[in-house]
């Protein structure tokens, strides 16, 4: 992998608990690499800390320890730092109708990253640029709309229209087609694949849905409970998965072969993060059986599989997966 | 005779701006214990079309066709009939009603209280009663002493099922009930609807706008665009092999994961759902329409017959095309 564009090193992000009881522990322990031109999908159930890590990444949220890096050198977190770091590195948002104002315009949408940054000179020309490479053409006829008067796909476009008018080389997308219809869903995320082909533009895509990571991403890192557990190519990942959390999140897919596994009770709870594998009371091949046949079950409940390093490499941080699989790499893990 | 015939229903919303005519002639029957899926574009009338079933739409909706529930025309029954139907018969899962369950009143009550009115039950029946639907939906019955900001999200939506269970009644409608869930609650959603209406022998009509998930939990699908239902056939064949283009790429806009084909290609369909105020002459796709054809914006299809116990309302289904419509129309 040529040198990553973005990176967590051990990021931790936690939280005083809402409503009393321990701190909440959204980041418990992340690697993750970010390569130019590199789409990766970060999946995992509600509450897993998808948000929390996209916002560290961004500089928007400060690591409780650990560190964010980008292109190789520590973020730093004064205001003028952070402007000039989001020249680089923008976010795109959930939900397009939340986060664009009403009121104003779509040329005043997109020329805003401009102004603030006070790039005032070919505004026009570039607002334009922003507004076609994110299929709004001809951009002139979009200027003086206002918000109410797009579909959702044209929303949801002005939002990517003004995370690229700064020219980055990193977008941070969180759900960027979850309120989008079906039909629509697929233009964006094209339009995402086609910005990577002709400006190789990176991206972490944030979402709940396997589907959409089939359909773009080059890599996919399964989140749970506040940590990466499983990560890999996608063609590996999401076709012969070894974390047995990431076999139940594909196995309950509508048209998933086999019968789906469905896991009881909620998602946990990250200021109760309970010890050994952070996923074993909800574990399938452990309920089974199956771990104590192996001989991990003790591991299981009590010595935690660690955290999994950066990089390309295919990794799971599950015990069983290690004893049982080859290709999951042992000496990738790094020990807590 | 089926349990739900729906003959030609047509809806308008009157509104300050004009006439919307949100369903537009749809006409489809469920039989006892089978389970239909209603898919479509936010806006194609979905909702509408499930909340006119039982005549729970506001004053400025009107009406015209047939909704004939166990042989009985609902628009024109008078309202004591129809409250004994919406009681006993037919029970509604309203789009994010879980949202709307009355904050400050336990759970346990809310539950109760349309039993309290529709039947003689003591006071301790009806306790009873509340418990074992909680346990039917998968909520220990002490939870009936919950408000509802104290169950997440995954937990409302079993007790919204729950309430639609209290009378047992032989039609649920459901609407959207997994969107905005997470994929595991979602799963454990479907997986209970799925034994309830097995158990029970309930027939179901489910509307959402994932066509992958109604194809996993109903026998049958009905794609809707513009207030019209464009597609209809066996749950499999509407998802795996559609006949009208729309239904193609709905159904396309899903990928199965491992399928090399949707790898690194995302299926898409250019364009916006018309607007019901102001529809496209002849088939209202036309304007999206990868297949379209020439006559496509004189020719408005209606459904026919397309492939085994399927219907699909599209030109290149007609008998030649429906060239000889157009003809004869414009003769
Ligand atoms: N500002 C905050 N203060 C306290 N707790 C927080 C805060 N932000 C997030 N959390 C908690 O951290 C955990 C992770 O939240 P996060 O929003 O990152 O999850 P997510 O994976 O993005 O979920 P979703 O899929 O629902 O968007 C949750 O338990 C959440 O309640
Ligand atoms: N009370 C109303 N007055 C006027 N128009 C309405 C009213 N309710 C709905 N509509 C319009 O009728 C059409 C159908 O709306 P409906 O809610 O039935 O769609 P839907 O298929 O359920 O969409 P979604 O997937 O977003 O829930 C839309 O164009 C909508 O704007
Ligand atoms: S380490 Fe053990 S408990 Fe954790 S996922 Fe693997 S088998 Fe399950
Ligand atoms: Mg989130
Ligand atoms: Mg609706």
């Amino acid at each position: 992998m040529s040198a990553p564009i973005l990176s967590a090193e051990d990021v931790h992000v936690e939280f005083e608990a809402r409503r009393g009881g321990g701190r909440a522990r959204a980041v418990d322990g992340v690697n993750l690499d970010i390569a130019p031109g590199e789409i990766v999908a970060l999946v995992g159930e509600s509450g897993c800390g998808k948000t929390t890590l996209a916002r560290t990444l961004l500089g928007l949220e400060r690591p409780t320890s650990g560190r964010v890096l980008h292109r190789g050198t520590p973020l730093a977190y004064s205001s003028k730092a952070l402007k000039r770091f989001r020249r680089d590195v923008q976010l795109v948002l959930q939900d397009p109708s939340g986060s664009l104002n009403p009121r104003h315009t779509v040329y005043d949408a997109v020329a805003e990253g401009l102004r603030i940054h006070g790039d005032v000179p070919n505004e026009r020309e570039r607002v334009a640029d922003a507004l076609s490479r994110a299929g709004l053409r001809p951009p002139e006829r979009f200027f003086l709309r206002f918000p109410h008067e797009l579909s959702g796909g044209q929303r949801q476009r002005v939002v990517i229209a003004g995370a690229l008018v700064l020219e980055p080389n990193v977008i941070v997308a969180d759900e960027p087609v979850a309120s989008l219809d079906a039909s629509v869903r697929g233009e964006i995320l094209a339009l995402l694949l086609r910005l990577r082909d002709e400006l190789g533009l990176a991206a972490l895509v944030v979402t709940h849905d396997l589907g959409l990571a089939w359909n773009i991403a080059d890599r996919v890192a399964v989140m749970y409970l506040g940590r990466i557990v499983e990560t890999g190519p996608v063609e590996k990942i999401l076709t012969a998965p070894e974390h047995p959390y990431t076999q139940a999140l594909l196995s309950v897919l509508p048209d998933a072969p086999g019968s789906p596994v469905v896991l009881q009770g909620e998602p946990p709870d990250p200021t109760r993060i309970p010890p050994g594998c952070r996923f074993h009371l909800r574990c399938p091949v452990l309920a089974s059986g199956a771990a104590a046949a192996a001989g991990v079950d003790g591991a299981c409940r009590g010595e935690d599989p660690g955290v999994l390093a950066g990089g390309t490499a295919v990794q799971a941080a599950c015990h069983y997966a290690r004893t049982v699989s080859s290709s999951a790499d042992p000496a990738a893990v790094v020990r807590p | 005779m089926s349990l739900l015939e729906v003959d030609d229903l047509t809806v308008t919303y009157r509104t300050a701006g004009g006439d919307v005519p949100a369903v537009r002639g749809v006409s489809f029957a469920l039989e006892a214990g089978q389970k239909l899926g209603l898919a479509g574009e936010s806006g194609c009338g979905k909702s509408t079309m499930a909340l006119a079933l039982l005549r729970l739409l506001p004053r400025t909706a009107r009406y015209t066709g047939e909704i004939r529930f166990d042989g009985e025309d609902i628009l024109t029954m008078s309202w004591g009939r129809l409250r004994a139907v919406r009681w006993a018969g037919a029970s509604i899962v309203f789009q994010g009603a879980m949202h709307s369950l009355n904050a400050v009143q336990r759970i346990g009550a809310q539950i109760a209280e349309p039993i309290r009115l529709h039947s003689k039950a003591t006071e301790a029946e009806i306790r009873r009663r509340t418990g074992e639907l909680l346990e039917h939906v998968g909520l220990p019955a002490r939870r009936a002493d919950a408000y509802p900001h104290e169950l997440s999200g995954g937990q409302r939506q079993r007790v919204m099922i729950a309430m639609a269970l209290a009378c047992d009644p032989k039609l649920i409608v459901a609407d959207e009930p997994t969107t905005a869930l997470d994929v595991m609650i979602q799963a454990q959603i479907l997986t209970l609807i799925e034994s309830l209406v097995a158990e029970q022998g309930i027939s179901l009509l489910m509307i959402s706008h994932d066509l992958s998930v109604l194809a996993d939990t109903c026998d049958r699908l009905a794609v809707m665009y513009a207030g019209r239902i464009v597609e209809e056939g066996p749950a499999a064949a509407v998802f795996g092999d559609a006949r009208h283009p729309y239904g193609r790429a709905l159904a396309a806009a899903f990928p199965r994961i491992g399928d090399p084909a949707s790898r690194r290609r995302p299926q898409g369909l250019a364009g916006d759902p018309p607007d019901p105020a102001d529809l496209p002459s002849g088939c209202t796709f036309h304007p999206r329409c990868p297949a379209r054809l020439d006559h496509c914006d004189k020719l408005d299809p209606r459904l026919w017959p397309a492939g085994d116990d399927a219907r699909a309302a599209c030109v290149h289904v007609l008998p030649d095309k429906g060239l000889s419509l157009v003809a004869k129309e414009s003769a």
